[in-house]
């Protein structure tokens, strides 16, 4: 993706996504409902995505305590490694590093897909033959962003903090029941909540940006690749944008 | 389909002063075209003279700047979405890429039409439909293959097959031969010949392959820059002493 060439390049193009995602809202609550399509979505979208959040949730949990645990010990506070490690994977890390590979995985395979679909016609196919191709296609895809990051995240934040768990074994010795009960201690509901609401968030503008950038796709290979890519970069931009605002957000409801 | 067809006059599409506009370019400017009952109409152009746009504006899937269209009688322009989908189910488009869905098997692509628009068909008869046509394109046994595994060809004929499942009275073929090689050409040729038999369509054809043209058209019509520049059947092409129009049948 480029930078847009003049501010009234990038206006146009937040308008357009605006429209777009404001049509999500006018066409995902009223029939037809696509439950069938939607079940797929998530199979794919969630379940598939499985294996790589838990093998990068688990490596991210490891070296994060490796690498705090020299600092720590410097200052003579060993004993908090479970508590910082916790607090930053859940509260920060998980959700933001875990949407980022989302981003990279889904997001572009939404892009590549509708972009393909664009230019060679399917989706006029699917209208012609008496389907809305936004209900069919766009709401499918962003509902199950939406609702499987979310759960993704809750794994992937376990996983890393199983992770945690061992990394801290590697120098020093642990059990886990020790190890889980100083993370349950430290862990208060005001660190949890806001970060499984951005994750919502984060998951919508994925799945909105993926699908915009591919419904929008220019004729041609390189259209369909330059969709996907960025369908990518522009969503990993926005879930900083997200991230930045919510924090500020919970910051002013007090949850900090 | 068995249902009665009511329009007033003979003509199953009918269009007056279309016009179609993207920004500058002015791809329709004032075209017409009529379109008799289980007749074969060529559409004749240059590429990009707007042949594809025309007929995506009389499905509806290009809104027109202005001008009229009117299928089976009906303006199409003041259709409703539900009215829109109904005609549609008459109307069969093939596409220029085909447009399989490549997600989809060669079953679930030929279901899809069915399911999606709000007919009444019981399990038993969508299975016979899916075999009916499979078997008209030659296809039978590509069943469950995807798309991908397919040829051109065979992508093409698919697509004929899905374009013809719902037995529409009108069918828009969108250069059907273009890019197969003479053989496999002459056998889509055929097939569009063989539906026109079996199913009594009407259809508009886009080529610019004049074996097709010479073998389909009862009536063909040359778009130039939006406009119809000459109309005729192939005698009075193949017959004409204008340089422009004999480009086409050198
Ligand atoms: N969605 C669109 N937006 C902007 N311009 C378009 C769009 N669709 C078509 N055009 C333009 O309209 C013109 C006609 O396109 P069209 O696809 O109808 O050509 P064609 O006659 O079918 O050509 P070909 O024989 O190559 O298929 C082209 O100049 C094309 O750039
Ligand atoms: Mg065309």
């Amino acid at each position: 993706m480029q930078l847009p060439k003049s501010s009234k390049q990038f206006f146009s193009e937040a308008g357009a996504i605006s429209r777009f995602t404001a049509w999500f809202f006018h066409e995902a609550f009223r029939p037809r409902y696509e439950w069938k399509e939607f079940g797929r979505q998530c199979y794919e979208i969630g379940y598939k995505s499985l294996p790589l959040i838990a093998l990068t949730g688990f490596i991210m949990g490891l070296v994060l305590t490796m690498q705090l645990r020299p600092s720590m010990l410097e200052y003579g506070v060993e004993a908090k490694l479970p508590d910082i490690v916790s607090l930053s994977v859940v509260r920060e890390i998980g959700p933001v590093i875990t949407a980022l590979i989302f981003a990279g995985k889904v997001g572009s395979g939404i892009g590549a897909e509708l972009g393909s679909m664009k230019v060679t016609e399917q989706i006029d196919a699917m209208e012609v033959s008496g389907t809305n191709p936004y209900k069919y296609l766009v709401v499918t895809r962003v509902a199950a962003t939406t609702l499987m990051l979310p759960v993704l995240v809750v794994l992937s934040d376990a996983i890393s903090l199983y992770g945690g768990y061992l990394g801290v074994n590697i120098k020093a010795v642990t059990s886990w029941d020790l190890y889980i009960t100083q993370v349950y201690n430290t862990l208060q509901f005001s660190d949890v909540l806001p970060a499984i609401i951005k994750t919502f968030l984060f998951g919508f503008a994925v799945g909105m940006v993926g699908c915009y950038k591919g419904y929008h796709s220019k004729k041609g290979t390189e259209g369909v690749g330059r969709s996907a890519n960025s369908a990518v970069v522009l969503s990993s931009v926005i879930i900083f944008i997200i991230d930045l605002i919510v924090v500020q957000v919970t910051d002013i409801f007090g949850f900090n | 389909m068995a249902q009665q067809l009511t329009y007033p006059n003979e003509n199953v599409i009918s269009i007056r002063g279309l016009k179609k506009y993207f920004g500058e370019n002015k791809v329709l400017d004032g075209f017409d075209l009529d379109l008799g009952k289980k007749e074969n109409l060529v559409v004749l152009g240059r590429s990009g003279s707007g042949k594809s746009v025309l007929i995506k504006c009389i499905i509806g899937l290009l809104a027109p700047d202005s001008g009229q269209i009117e299928v089976f009688g009906k303006d199409i322009l003041s259709l409703d979405h539900q009215a829109l989908d109904e005609m549609r189910i008459r109307i069969g488009f093939l596409f220029q890429s085909n447009a399989l869905y490549d997600s989809m098997t060669v079953r679930e692509n030929l279901e899809f039409p069915m399911r999606r628009h709000s007919i009444d068909l019981n399990e038993e008869d969508a299975r016979q439909r899916i075999e009916e046509v499979l078997d008209n394109v030659g296809l039978s046994h590509t069943i469950d293959m995807m798309p991908s595994e397919l040829s051109g060809g065979m992508m093409k004929r698919i697509a004929l097959a899905r374009t013809m499942i719902l037995k529409p009275d009108i069918i828009l073929y969108d250069e059907p031969t273009a890019g197969l090689d003479p053989v496999t050409g002459k056998e889509i040729i055929t097939l569009i010949m063989d539906i026109r038999q079996k199913y009594n369509t009407a259809a508009i054809i886009i080529s610019h392959d004049m074996k097709c043209v010479k073998a389909t058209a009862d009536k063909i019509i040359l778009l130039q820059n939006g406009k119809n520049y000459k109309e005729g059947n192939y005698a009075s092409f193949i017959g004409s002493d204008d340089p422009y129009v004999q480009q086409f049948f050198e």
